[in-house]
């Protein structure tokens, strides 16, 4: 604040007539709005808000007003002040906007390019359905249960009730090992597990044993001597063949969507009595077209195998079959992927193409 | 089984369905009917004509006829026509212009030998009813002229082709078709056999046929023999057994062999006609003694087993019994008396003799599976009488027939049994009605019925096989569909987590994961120069390989994924990195201390308990010590660029330090920092192979990383400096899992150090790094190496290593004092164990 005046001159300053002020006013908008960029800006900053600029040297001499005159004075210098000091940063926002547009615009980069100087790695589809199929039984409360791929044939066979010159051991072309007589072979199914599972669990026992198996077929577009299943088993008392079809029914909507519906045909397996082969109706057209990929036409498609699991198997795991009952199935993990993905040749699953992997991964 | 449908019709009263319809009821009663097959579908055009004149054209190689024939309505056609038992007055069938045989054949009227030929006359093969294409069809010469010879021909017929399960014997017949699709249908059913009910007793005198002795009677329960003398020679096979003969799928031959085949096919019953003028005294069945030889009817001389059930005469061996007969005594053109077999065979003899033999006849799939025992009466009258009546044969007196069956036991079943089963009930009735169905002799017992399983099924055995045959008549639709409530799981295990955190980990770092076929060639062992002595020679092989060349189960997992890589580079993919999570197969070692790394114990056979009985503890031990070793290993492959070029500049290729990380990768996802040391091991380069060491209280030898040898890479075709690492990933799931504590975590500061030590182009880092760590103690928390330095400042033979050292402490903020004095006590440790030299010091 200034100090009194002692020395009062009533002489008017010139620079605090109204038509002045509005003119450094002006000029100050005027050279705020010229400023071209900021250097710019900060130059008209100091010639018309610096400490020598008009209203600055107005200000100065509203001490030397006489009182009566100091307020109306001081008013309109202050607007004035602040008029400019608005347009100035008004201004300055303007000029900082477009530097910073112009710098990032500069800065701008191609984001399309690619980036792909990691590899990219995948998991084989056949791994990850049996992952899925796990999941879909673990979360029914079951767990996984595995075995070794060279069984002893009493596992694989005569536990599980094949008898020792049934036809149904020529059925399935067993890979045996060497010397002929060595009680030994590569799995023909999953099947052996559900005899380990039992023999080391007891009853009740609920279990999904995803794993590979081997049969002497020639490798072609639909058959391929190494392959993989997925075998169900539950033992408890009180199961029925009507928790059999339950189950199916579950697994088959999880894999297929819940849509699909299942029906048991009879058939003969030496482990289940009564036997049966699951059939889905075709997810894709259920029997209306004529020339389905999927169905053929049929309307159905075949999954696998099933049954109630048969007294003798349940004694030679040292069960009470009066007192136990159970239920299996298997289905092929090939021809389950085959049709849920639509792969059209089974030699893509097992020649290890890394395109399989790569296309499918995310799949599951 | 192919079943022509017009035969299934004839025991069975279906209704007037198509075949698709017959096909899933026959499946929804558990008949696999694979296809259908409209036999002479579109045939048409064929009518019976009478043949007028016969004009012999001369002047040609072959001879020709042109005859003139009446195709009906008076109207006549002249047809040239190759064949030479055509006369005039014949009946045979016309092919009209226009007309379309099997096959799609069409035909014309054509110029032929200078005149028209304005149809075709047909032979039995053209029609596809006979096997006869020697010469035309001649008909009955009371055959109606100008008839459709489709129809009375029965040129069209729908064939089911069934895959008979291994429990249902009975299927292998026309009779046990019918009899299920009767049941399917809810129709009556005549059995070609006779009607059900015990046997009629034989009016004949027994044992008058044919001298027959059976020395083994429970391998032959039954041998039912009798006799027809007289056979006409020319006698020919009637067209209608012919073709049902063709349709089932076998072929015509003779009039016996024909006869015997058709009761086969319409019976189940397999038959055996002997030339009774070659037979050499009485029939004996009994076991091959050493030494003796068979020529069967293949021609082929066999070596006997004393296993195998034989029909025997005076002069040796005259048939595999249930398999095939022999040569010598065989049905041939002069054959005039028959001496016809109709017996019952042990279904594992004829197994084991027909396996043995690898004969699968249509004989023996059928003993096989269980035939009835009921039917060799049945089915030896059925010969006899088509004999007699197309063979002009006169049946010989007598019937012999030695019978040493053993009653069945009757099987009890509650009477709520199948619907325990089932999950739903069935009334007492409905139970009574489908046993009764099935054909079982039911009598009541409380609440419990006593079944008598007829004599064709020899698969009920159980109560449980009772259950199945009503649930499955009354139909697995009828069955309620309820999901169980399993109890409670534990979810996956430790073992089954780790596993899946693993390859999910290594697809993370850039693998594919690429199962491969186990098996194995002695000659990939060598190609990859892995020594006799290595364990990986204690190999187990298949008896029966799927590629003679391969008959090894692999015990490493290298070559499969060597193959797997060289696939991929053949289809144009240079840059790859693959990986295998899979178990591999070593027999067990012999455990002795002076035995070799590669010896096996002799092991013996695996233990064969029996079934229906939990086999005793050391039994079950026995049984798995029998399995070779098949512990999960993992193995990663690389070649070409393992990050590849772009705009940002050139690629990296895959080099041994990626596959040795890609080890140390695998012990992380276990949370175990391996330990790697410099390695000599096949297949790998032997500067350039590190061995994986699992290190501490459960030491272990993991496995190998690094580049493959140059001969090895030479000898597959692989990409110079191809990288490869395997590792014993059930050692790793065996440390299990670790109880491990939560670290604390100290916010003060960290003092940070830089020393270059200097040590020996020998010296592996790992050794420096190691000894830095001992001796900075606890508040050393990170050791990373960040240059190596090779030159003359440091000297020819030595490499200064730049290390980067982390300190902090857990309660307080390091003084420089502290720094210094841990840092020089890492310096020290490294000194004292690598003889390394502070740089610059």
């Amino acid at each position: 604040m200034s100090a009194p005046n002692p020395n009062y001159d009533p002489v008017e300053v010139s620079a605090l007539s109204a038509a002045d002020l509005a003119g450094a006013r002006a000029a100050g908008a005027d050279a705020f709005a010229a400023a071209g960029d900021l250097d710019a800006l900060h130059d008209a900053e100091i010639a018309h808000l610096g400490p020598r600029s008009p209203v600055a040297l107005a200000r100065r001499e509203i001490g030397a007003l006489p009182p009566q005159a100091k307020a109306d004075a001081g008013r309109r210098v202050n607007t004035a002040f602040a008029a400019l000091k608005v347009a100035h940063e008004d201004r300055r926002t303007t000029l900082l906007a477009e530097r910073d547009d112009r710098a990032l615009a500069e800065e701008a980069v191609d984001v399309t390019l690619p980036w792909n100087r990691l590899p990219r790695g995948a998991r084989h589809p056949l791994t990850t359905i049996a992952e899925v199929v796990a999941d879909t039984f673990v979360a029914m409360g079951w767990e996984v249960a595995e075995g070794p791929e060279v069984e002893t044939e009493w596992h694989n066979f005569d536990a599980l009730n094949f008898l020792p010159d049934h036809p149904a051991r020529t059925m399935q072309d067993t890979l045996f090992l060497a010397p002929a007589e060595s009680g030994l072979l590569l799995r023909t199914h999953t099947s052996p597990v559900q005899i380990r599972a039992l023999l080391q669990r007891g009853a009740p026992t609920y279990v999904i044993c995803p794993g590979r198996t081997y049969r002497s077929d020639e490798l072609d577009a639909t058959h391929t001597p190494v392959f993989s299943q997925a075998e169900g088993l539950a033992v408890d008392e009180g199961l029925t063949l009507a928790h059999l079809k339950g189950t199916v029914e579950a697994f088959a909507k999880a894999m297929f969507g819940s849509s699909v519906r299942t029906r048991l045909r009879p058939s003969f397996f030496p482990f289940t009595e009564p036997s049966a082969e699951p059939d889905l109706s075709c997810w894709i057209c259920d029997g209306a077209d004529p020339n389905c990929a999927t169905c053929g036409g049929e309307g159905w498609v075949e999954w696998g195998g099933c049954g109630m699991v048969h007294p003798v198997v349940l004694a030679s795991c040292g069960l009470d079959p009066d007192r136990y009952s159970g239920f299996a199935f298997g289905m092929g993990l090939e021809r389950t992927l085959m049709a849920r993905e639509g792969f059209a040749d089974m030699r893509d699953l097992v020649e290890g193409d890394v395109r399989v992997a790569l296309a499918l991964e995310g799949q599951g | 089984m192919r079943v022509p449908l017009s035969w299934l019709r004839e025991h069975a009263d279906l209704p007037a369905v198509s075949a698709q319809a017959v096909a899933t009821r026959l499946i929804a009663a558990g008949l696999e009917v694979e296809t259908v097959t409209a036999v002479g579908a579109g045939v048409r055009g064929v009518v019976v004509g009478a043949v007028l004149a016969v004009e012999e054209l001369t002047g040609y190689r072959r001879p020709v006829r042109y005859c003139t024939v009446e195709v009906g309505n008076g109207e006549q056609r002249g047809i040239v026509c190759g064949a030479t038992n055509v006369a005039a007055g014949d009946r045979v069938p016309v092919a009209l212009p226009g007309a379309v045989l099997p096959g799609g054949v069409t035909i014309n009227a054509r110029p032929a030998y200078g005149r028209l030929s304005d149809g075709m006359i047909c032979s039995a093969r053209e029609l596809g009813v006979g096997e006869d294409g020697s010469g035309i069809l001649v008909l009955e010469p009371a055959t109606p002229v100008g008839v459709d010879a489709v129809a009375l021909l029965r040129l069209r017929d729908d064939v089911l082709d069934i895959a008979v399960t291994p429990d249902r014997g009975y299927c292998w017949s026309i009779r046990g078709v019918a009899r299920e699709a009767a049941l399917a249908f809810d129709v009556a059913f005549s059995d070609p056999a006779g009607p059900a009910g015990p046997p009629t007793p034989l009016r004949e005198a027994n044992g008058s046929a044919y001298p027959v002795a059976v020395a083994d009677r429970a391998a032959c329960d039954r041998y039912l023999a009798r006799a027809v003398t007289g056979l006409d020679p020319v006698a020919r096979t009637p067209l209608e057994l012919q073709r049902r003969i063709l349709l089932a799928g076998m072929r015509p031959i003779s009039l016996a062999v024909d006869v015997t085949n058709y009761v086969l096919l319409d019976l189940g019953q397999p038959l055996h006609a002997f030339d009774r003028a070659r037979l050499t005294g009485p029939i004996e069945v009994r076991r091959a003694r050493c030494g003796e030889r068979l020529r069967t009817l293949d021609g082929v001389d066999r070596a006997l087993d004393p296993d195998d059930l034989l029909i025997t005469d005076g002069s040796g061996p005259i048939a595999l019994a249930g398999v095939m007969g022999g040569g010598p005594t065989e049905v041939c053109r002069s054959t005039t008396d028959l001496v016809i077999e109709s017996a019952h065979f042990d279904p594992h003899v004829v197994a084991r003799t027909a396996r043995r033999h690898k004969l699968a006849t249509e004989a023996s799939k059928r003993f096989e599976r269980g035939v009835d025992d009921e039917l060799p009466a049945a089915a030896a009258t059925a010969a006899v009488r088509l004999l007699t009546e197309v063979g002009g044969t006169t049946a010989a007196a007598g019937v012999t027939d030695v019978d040493s069956r053993q009653p069945r036991p009757a099987i009890r079943l509650a009477l709520a049994a199948p619907g325990r089963v089932a999950g739903r009930s069935y009334s007492p009735d409905t139970v009574r009605r489908r046993l009764a169905d099935v054909g079982c002799a039911v009598a009541a017992d409380g609440d419990a019925l006593v079944v008598r399983p007829p004599s064709w099924r020899p698969d009920l055995i159980r109560a449980i096989d009772l259950s199945d045959e009503v649930i499955r008549l009354e139909g697995y639709n009828t069955v309620p569909t309820v999901l169980p409530a399993a109890p409670a799981g534990r979810g996956l295990s430790w073992s089954q987590r780790q596993r899946r955190k693993l390859a999910q980990s290594m697809a993370g770092a850039g693998y594919v994961e690429t199962p491969t076929y186990p098996f194995l060639s002695t000659a990939m062992l060598d190609a990859l120069r892995i020594p006799g002595t290595d364990p990986r020679h204690r190999t187990v092989a298949l008896a029966n390989p799927l590629d003679d060349g391969e008959p090894l189960l692999r015990s490493t997992l290298l070559p499969g994924l060597l193959v797997a890589l060289a696939r991929n580079l053949a289809r144009g993919f240079p840059d790859l990195a693959l990986f295998e999570l899979g178990p591999v197969f070593l027999a067990r070692p012999d455990a002795r201390p002076d035995a070799r790394p590669d010896a096996r114990p002799d092991a013996g056979p695996a233990p064969r308990p029996p079934a229906g009985i939990r086999p005793a503890d050391a039994v079950l031990a026995a049984l798995d010590a029998a399995l070779p070793e098949q512990p999960l290993h993992l193995a990663v492959v690389l070649t070409g660029l393992r990050q590849p070029a772009g705009w940002w500049g050139p690629g990296q290729p895959a080099t041994w330090a990626d596959a040795v990380e890609a080890g140390r990768q695998v012990g992380r996802s276990f949370g175990l920092e391996l330990t790697v040391r410099p390695a000599r091991q096949p297949p790998w380069h032997p500067g350039r192979c590190a061995q994986l060491v699992l290190t501490g209280a459960d030491e272990a030898e993991l496995g190998y990383a690094g580049e493959l040898a140059p001969r090895v890479v030479e000898a597959l075709a692989l990409p110079p400096r191809t990288v490869a690492m395997e590792i014993d990933v059930e050692r790793l799931l065996a440390v299990g899992e670790q109880p491990r504590s939560a670290p604390r975590i100290s916010a003060y500061p960290p003092a940070t150090v830089d020393v270059a030590l200097v040590v020996g182009e020998d010296v592996p880092v790992a050794s420096v790094e190691a000894a830095l760590r001992s001796g900075g103690g606890k508040v050393l928390e990170s050791v990373r190496l960040f240059d190596v330095y090779r030159g003359t400042q440091v000297g020819a033979g030595r490499k200064s290593l730049a290390f980067g050292l982390r300190l902090r402490a857990a309660d307080r903020t390091l003084t420089a004092t502290e720094v210094t004095a841990v840092r020089d006590a890492a310096i020290g440790a490294a000194e004292e164990a690598t003889g390394a030299v502070l740089r610059g010091a």
